[in-house]
C-alpha cells in the first residue's frame, strides 16, 4: 500500500501511523451537548466504499494527512494535509 | 541416465554432492533433481498420508514430491524443492518425510490401511476424547505427516530485505517476458525482469526449437546479453515474485546464497524484495497438468514437459524405456524431442482418436493408461485401446501430458477470480484484475512461441502507453507457430486409486466422497480432502480436482468455481520476511549520554522502552540492590544525588500562539506563565483520561520547552502535531522533538544548589519552578529548578554531545559533597515517597479526578475537558489515588496486589482497588505503596486488606495520603 503524502510523494504505508476516521478533525465546541461529544468520540461509520481517514507520516515529514480511499477496492483517491482537509466532507 | 551430448550443462565443470549420504555426480548447471535422475535415483520422498514412494515429477518450483533438506546444523533448510536447488560441490541433501529411512519407511503401513484413511479421516476418527487431541492425536499426526525437520538450533543464517523501484516489472523470462522486457528496455523505461529460475528462458530452454533462425537457447543468451548491456534494465534471476499487493507493490524472494558452495559470510541466504512498479507484465507461463489414472503416483510417472526439459536442458534421459501418455499436441512434440535427443521412446499413447498419425515412435490413438506396476518405481503400464483387450507394456518412465494450466495466481491476489476459457479448458487472468498489470504469453492461454513473443511485445506496448512512452519499432523474431490441439482428459475411467494431489494423497475417490458427503463447494472439498494444501499449494492438482468435483456434482467447471488465490505464491521463510528484525535489530538500543560512565561504575541496566537506564550504582560492601538503593535514597535526602534524565521527552514549542497551544493540551493555564518559570502540566486524551504529565518551561514569550515522560514521548509528539496541524491550524506555532538534541542531568538534595552552582558560568538565582538559559562550563545550556524527588532539585540541560562530560563532572563533584549518582530504583523510591505518579499510575484508565488533580483543571476549554465531566468519571465510586502502609512495616507489598474492605469476602466482585507502585522506603523505615482505592480519599486513616495471590501476601494496610514525605513541600521549595 502506497500513500501519497502531499509533501513527500507516494511512500510505503509502513512509514505512517494510522489514527482513524477524519471525524476527529471536527472537534465539537467546548459547550456542545453531550450527544455531540459522544458522536465525536465514539460513533463511526463502517463504510464499504469511500472513506477518509487520518494518517501521520511519522517516519517521514511528520505531516498529519487525510487519505481518501476505498475500503472495497483499496484504491487511494488522494491525500491532503489535515489542516486543509478538515473542512471537506 | 546422462545423454552423451547436448544440454545446457557445463561438462568441463563436474561436481559432487551427497543425497542421504550417498555420492551423486553432476555438472555445473544441474539441479539436484537433474543430477539424481542422471544417476538413476527414482525414489526421492514419501507422500504425507500413505507414505507412498514418490519420485521427481516436474522440473520446476511446482514440484510436489521431491522436497529435500539442504545443509546441516543451524543452516539446515527444509522443504527445498530438488527441482529448484542448484547442485554444487559438497552440497549435503537429505530426503524427508520418511522414517526411519527413505527405502524402508515404517509409516508405509498407512498405505495398507488406506481404505480407512479416506477423505476427512482425521476429522472423523480423532474426535474423542477431546483431551487426547493435544497429547496423542496431534503429535501422532504431526509425526506421520511431517514435513522437513527444523534444526532445533538458533538459525544463524543471514537474510535481507530490500526495496526496488521501476517503471515496469516483468514477471517471468520466458519468450513473452523476454520480448516484453526487450521492447520496454529499448523505449527507455526502467525495467526489472524477475525470473524464478537461475537461468532466463523458460520453455525456450526446455524445448527443442528455433527462434530467429538459431537454437532457442542461443537466442535467449543473445537477448540476455542485449538486456544486460542496457543501464535501465535490472535482471533478477533466482527471484520468484510471490505476491501482487496494492498500488503496484510486489513481493519477491531472491535466492542469493543458497546455491553457492562457499558463500561469503556477509552474503544473505535469501532476500525479500518489495518491488514498486508503475506497470507490470505477468508472463508467468503455464504448468503442464497431470492426468488422473490408477497408479499415476508411482516414481517414474512424470510430466511430459519435465521429461522433455531433462532431456533438452540437462541431457538426462528420465528412463531407459519411456512411454508418453498425452491428450494434446504438446505431448506429441515432447515425444518427438525425446526421440531426437536419443531417448528410447517405447510407446506414445494419445487419448485422441483423431490425433495426427505422424510419429517417430510407436503410436496408439484413442488409448489411455489404466494402471501401473512397480514397487519402488515404474516397471510397466497397462493400456486400454479400442483395438483389443487391455495389456501391459514395460516402461520405467511415463511422460504424461494433460494440457496446460496458466499460472494465474498473481493476477488473482487482489481477490479477483480468473476467467474460464472453454477452448483451452483452462482459467486465464481476467483483464485489469490487478491495476497496472497485463498478462502476456502462456498465462494468457497462448500455446506457441511465436504467439507468446507477439503477446509479450503487445503487453509491453500497452504498458509503455500507460507510462507515456513510445514503443520502439521492433521486429518479432520468427519462431515456431501453428495450430495446437488439446482435449482435456481429467481422469481415466478405470478401477483403482487415481491421484490428484500427490503430496497430500488426495485421489479422485476422495473428491467424489467429499461431494457425496455434502462438501460440494470447492472451498469445502479442499478443506475436507486437504487437496491443494500441501507445499505445492495445489499447482498440480487444483484444476483436476475441480473438474472431478464438477463432474461429481453435475456442474460445469466455471460453475463450480475456484478456491481463493492468496500470497505468497512460493513459500517464503519467516526468517526472510523478518530479516533484520532479530535481536538488536528487533529492539534497537537507545543509550543516554551517561551510559559509558554508568557502565564504568558497574551499574546494571534496566530497559525502559528502548532506553537503557542505570538501575543502581553499587559500591563496595553492598550485597544486594536494596543496599545500594537505600543508600542512594538516603544520599539524595541527606546530601545530593545526580541522575541522567535525558530519556524524558523534550519538545520545543515556538511561535506567538505557543501559550494558547499549551492551554489547549494541558488542563492548566500556561499562556499566563511568566518567562523564566516552569509549570507542572497534566495532559488528557479527548476521552477524558490522563495521557501524560510533565512540565513546560517558558524560555521567552513565544518559546516553551515541554518535557514528557520517557514512555509517552512519541505519543505526546504525535498528539501535539495532530492538534497544531489538524485541530488548530490557525494557531501560529510549531513543535519539534529535541529529545535527542539535549542531554539533561538532575541534581537533587539539600546540597544540590551548591553542586549546580559550581558548574554554572553565572550565579544560580532560581526560585522553585524557575528556569534560565545559562552557560554551563562554557557551553550554552539551560537550568530548571524542578524536583521529582521532593528535595530541592535542578535539571541542567546541555547539548547532547556534552552530556557525558557533564554527568562525569557532576558525579565527581557530588562525591566531594558526600553524594553521587543514583539509579532508576532510587528514583522510583524517591517519587513514591513523594506521591509523584508515573505510567504505573497513569495507565490509560485514570482521570485527573482519580489522581486528586481535579483542582488543576481550568474553567476554559482544553482537550479532554468535556469528556472528563461525563457521569461516572468523578465521585465516590471512582478508585482514587491513595498511599498504603502495611500494618507491619517490614511486610513487603507489591504492585498488582488487590484491596478489599476489612472482613469482606475475597472475590473479584468485592475488589475495591489495587496497588500500582510499591517499595521499601528507607526514609520512613517502612514498606509503602501507591494504589487506587474506591472512594480512597475519604478513607484516609482507615484500614484495608491487601491480598496478593501471586506473592502470597495478605496484610492489613493503613490508607494514607499519597504524599508520604514532606507533605508541605518545604524541602522542595528550599
Ligand atoms: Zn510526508
Amino acid at each position: 500500500m502506497r500513500i501519497p503524502c502531499p509533501l513527500c510523494g507516494p511512500r510505503d504505508r509502513r512509514e505512517f501511523t494510522y489514527m482513524g476516521a477524519d471525524d476527529f478533525l471536527r472537534r465539537p465546541a467546548a459547550d456542545a451537548p453531550a450527544e455531540a461529544w459522544d458522536a465525536y468520540l465514539h460513533l463511526r461509520d463502517n463504510p464499504a466504499g469511500a472513506t477518509r481517514d487520518l494518517w501521520f507520516h511519522e517516519a517521514g515529514c511528520q505531516a498529519w494527512i487525510v487519505v481518501s480511499r476505498d475500503t472495497v477496492t483499496h484504491e487511494i483517491a488522494g491525500a491532503a494535509l489535515a489542516g486543509e482537509g478538515r473542512d471537506a466532507t | 541416465m546422462r545423454l552423451d551430448s547436448g544440454g545446457l550443462i557445463d561438462r568441463t565443470r563436474p561436481l559432487g554432492f551427497a543425497f542421504d549420504m550417498v555420492g551423486v555426480r553432476g555438472y555445473a548447471g544441474d539441479t539436484v533433481a537433474s543430477a539424481l535422475l542422471a544417476k538413476g535415483v527414482r525414489l526421492v520422498g514419501r507422500s504425507f498420508k500413505y507414505h507412498r514412494p514418490r519420485g521427481i515429477m516436474t522440473a520446476g518450483p511446482e514440484e510436489p514430491n521431491a522436497l529435500i533438506e539442504v545443509r546441516e546444523g543451524s543452516q539446515r533448510t527444509p522443504n527445498v524443492r530438488a527441482t529448484v536447488q542448484e547442485a554444487f560441490d559438497g552440497l549435503d541433501v537429505r530426503s524427508q518425510n520418511a522414517w526411519p529411512s527413505l527405502g524402508f519407511d515404517l509409516m508405509a503401513v498407512n498405505d495398507v490401511l488406506a481404505p480407512f484413511f479416506g477423505a476427512g479421516f482425521y476429522y472423523k476418527t480423532f474426535m474423542w476424547p477431546p483431551a487426547w487431541w493435544e497429547r496423542v492425536y496431534e503429535p501422532l499426526i504431526r509425526r506421520a505427516a511431517g514435513l522437513g525437520r527444523l534444526s532445533g538450533q538458533h538459525d544463524e543464517g543471514r537474510c535481507e530485505k530490500a526495496w526496488a523501484f521501476c517503471d515496469l516489472l516483468v514477471i517471468g523470462a520466458g519468450p513473452a517476458g523476454l520480448a516484453a522486457a526487450l521492447a520496454a528496455a529499448h523505449a527507455g523505461a526502467d525495467v526489472i525482469l524477475a525470473e524464478q529460475d537461475f537461468r532466463l528462458g523458460g520453455r525456450l530452454l526446455a524445448d527443442r526449437q528455433e527462434v530467429a533462425g538459431m537454437p532457442a537457447a542461443e537466442w535467449v543468451a543473445a537477448t540476455q546479453a542485449e538486456l544486460a548491456a542496457l543501464p535501465n534494465v535490472r535482471l533478477m534471476p533466482r527471484t520468484a515474485v510471490f505476491g501482487a499487493y496494492d498500488d503496484g507493490v510486489f513481493g519477491a524472494l531472491e535466492r542469493v546464497g543458497l546455491h553457492l558452495a562457499d558463500p561469503p559470510a556477509d552474503l544473505p541466504r535469501e532476500c525479500v524484495w518489495r518491488i514498486v512498479a508503475r506497470q507490470a507484465i505477468l508472463a508467468a507461463g503455464a504448468l503442464e497438468r497431470p492426468v488422473a489414472f490408477p497408479g499415476n503416483d508411482r516414481p517414474g510417472v512424470m510430466l511430459a514437459s519435465a521429461v522433455r526439459a531433462y532431456a533438452n536442458r540437462w541431457a538426462v534421459a528420465a528412463g531407459r524405456a519411456v512411454a508418453v501418455f498425452t491428450t494434446c499436441d504438446s505431448g506429441r512434440a515432447a515425444a518427438e524431442d525425446l526421440v531426437a535427443a536419443g531417448v528410447n521412446v517405447v510407446q506414445v499413447i494419445d487419448a485422441r482418436a483423431d490425433a495426427s498419425a505422424i510419429c517417430s515412435a510407436p503410436l496408439l490413438r484413442g488409448a489411455v493408461v489404466t494402471a501401473t506396476r512397480g514397487r519402488r518405481g515404474l516397471r510397466a503400464i497397462r493400456l486400454r485401446d479400442p483395438g483389443g483387450p487391455e495389456r501391459w507394456i514395460e516402461a520405467d518412465c511415463l511422460a504424461v501430458a494433460g494440457g496446460w494450466t496458466p499460472t494465474v495466481h498473481l493476477a488473482c491476489h487482489r481477490n479477483n477470480r480468473p476467467l474460464w476459457r472453454e477452448d483451452i479448458a483452462a482459467f486465464v487472468p481476467a483483464p485489469g484484475a490487478v491495476p497496472g498489470m497485463t498478462a502476456a504469453g502462456a498465462v494468457n492461454g497462448h500455446a506457441t512461441t511465436a504467439a507468446c513473443l507477439a503477446d509479450g511485445q503487445a503487453a509491453a506496448r500497452a504498458a509503455l502507453d500507460a507510462l507515456g512512452r513510445r514503443a520502439p519499432d521492433l521486429a518479432l523474431p520468427p519462431a515456431e507457430d501453428g495450430p495446437r490441439s488439446a482435449r482435456p482428459l481429467w481422469a481415466v475411467d478405470a478401477p483403482g486409486r487415481a491421484w490428484l494431489d500427490f503430496a497430500n494423497d488426495v485421489t479422485t475417490k476422495d473428491v467424489r466422497l467429499a461431494a457425496a458427503e455434502g462438501y460440494a463447494s470447492v472451498e469445502h472439498m479442499k478443506r475436507y480432502t486437504t487437496q491443494g494444501m500441501a507445499p505445492d499449494q495445489g499447482r498440480n492438482s487444483n484444476l483436476g480436482a475441480l473438474a472431478v468435483l464438477a463432474q461429481a456434482t453435475g456442474q460445469t467447471i466455471p460453475g463450480t468455481g475456484t478456491t481463493t488465490y492468496r500470497p505468497p505464491f512460493v513459500p517464503v521463510p519467516i526468517a526472510a520476511l523478518g530479516a533484520g528484525g532479530r535481536g538488536k535489530g528487533f529492539a534497537p538500543e537507545r543509550l543516554p549520554a551517561s551510559h559509558a560512565a554508568s557502565l564504568a561504575r558497574g551499574a546494571p541496566m534496566l530497559e525502559a522502552g528502548l532506553w537503557y537506564r542505570p538501575a543502581w550504582f553499587p559500591r563496595p560492601g553492598e550485597a544486594t540492590w536494596r543496599d545500594s538503593c537505600d543508600r542512594e535514597v538516603a544520599m539524595v535526602r541527606g546530601a545530593v544525588g545526580v541522575c541522567d534524565v535525558s530519556t524524558l521527552g523534550k519538545i520545543d514549542i515556538q511561535g506567538p500562539d505557543a501559550g494558547r497551544l499549551l492551554d489547549l493540551v494541558y488542563t492548566g493555564t500556561f499562556s499566563t506563565l511568566p518567562v523564566g518559570r516552569v509549570r507542572y502540566g497534566l495532559m488528557l486524551r479527548e476521552d477524558g483520561f490522563v495521557m501524560d504529565d510533565g512540565t513546560s518551561a517558558r524560555l521567552a514569550p513565544d518559546h516553551f520547552v515541554m518535557t514528557t515522560t520517557t514512555a509517552a514521548a512519541g505519543q505526546v509528539m504525535r498528539h501535539l502535531e495532530f492538534v497544531t496541524q489538524g485541530l488548530r491550524p490557525d494557531l501560529d506555532v510549531r513543535v519539534i522533538s529535541v529529545t535527542e538534541q539535549w542531554a539533561q542531568m538532575a541534581a537533587a538534595g539539600p546540597l544540590a544548589r551548591r553542586l549546580v552552582a559550581s558548574v554554572l558560568d553565572g550565579p544560580l538565582d532560581l526560585g522553585f519552578m524557575g528556569c534560565a538559559a545559562v552557560g554551563v562550563m562554557g557551553v550554552p545550556g539551560r537550568v530548571f529548578r524542578i524536583s521529582f524527588s521532593g528535595e530541592e532539585g535542578y535539571e541542567i540541560a546541555v547539548p547532547a554531545g556534552r552530556g557525558a562530560a557533564l554527568f562525569r563532572d557532576l558525579c565527581a563533584r557530588a562525591e566531594t559533597l558526600g553524594g553521587g549518582p543514583y539509579g532508576l530504583e532510587a528514583l522510583n523510591v524517591l517519587r513514591i515517597e513523594k506521591g509523584f505518579v508515573t505510567h504505573a499510575e497513569i495507565n490509560g484508565r485514570v482521570t485527573a479526578f482519580d489522581l486528586g488533580l481535579q483542582g488543576m483543571c481550568k474553567a476554559g476549554d482544553f482537550i479532554g475537558k468535556a469528556a472528563a465531566a461525563r457521569p461516572g468519571l468523578t465521585g465516590p465510586a471512582r478508585e482514587q489515588l491513595v498511599g498504603l502502609c502495611p500494618a507491619d512495616p517490614a511486610t513487603a507489598i507489591g504492585a498488582g496486589a488487590h484491596l478489599f474492605a476489612p472482613g469482606a469476602r475475597i472475590h473479584r466482585e468485592t475488589d475495591e482497588g489495587h496497588v500500582t507502585s510499591a517499595c521499601y522506603s528507607p526514609t520512613l523505615g517502612s514498606h509503602i505503596g501507591l494504589g487506587f482505592l474506591r472512594d480512597g480519599r475519604a478513607r484516609v486513616g482507615q484500614e484495608v486488606r491487601l491480598v496478593d495471590h501471586l506473592r502470597k501476601v495478605d496484610v492489613p494496610c493503613l490508607v494514607t495520603s499519597p504524599v508520604f514525605h514532606d507533605p508541605e513541600g518545604g524541602r522542595m521549595r528550599g
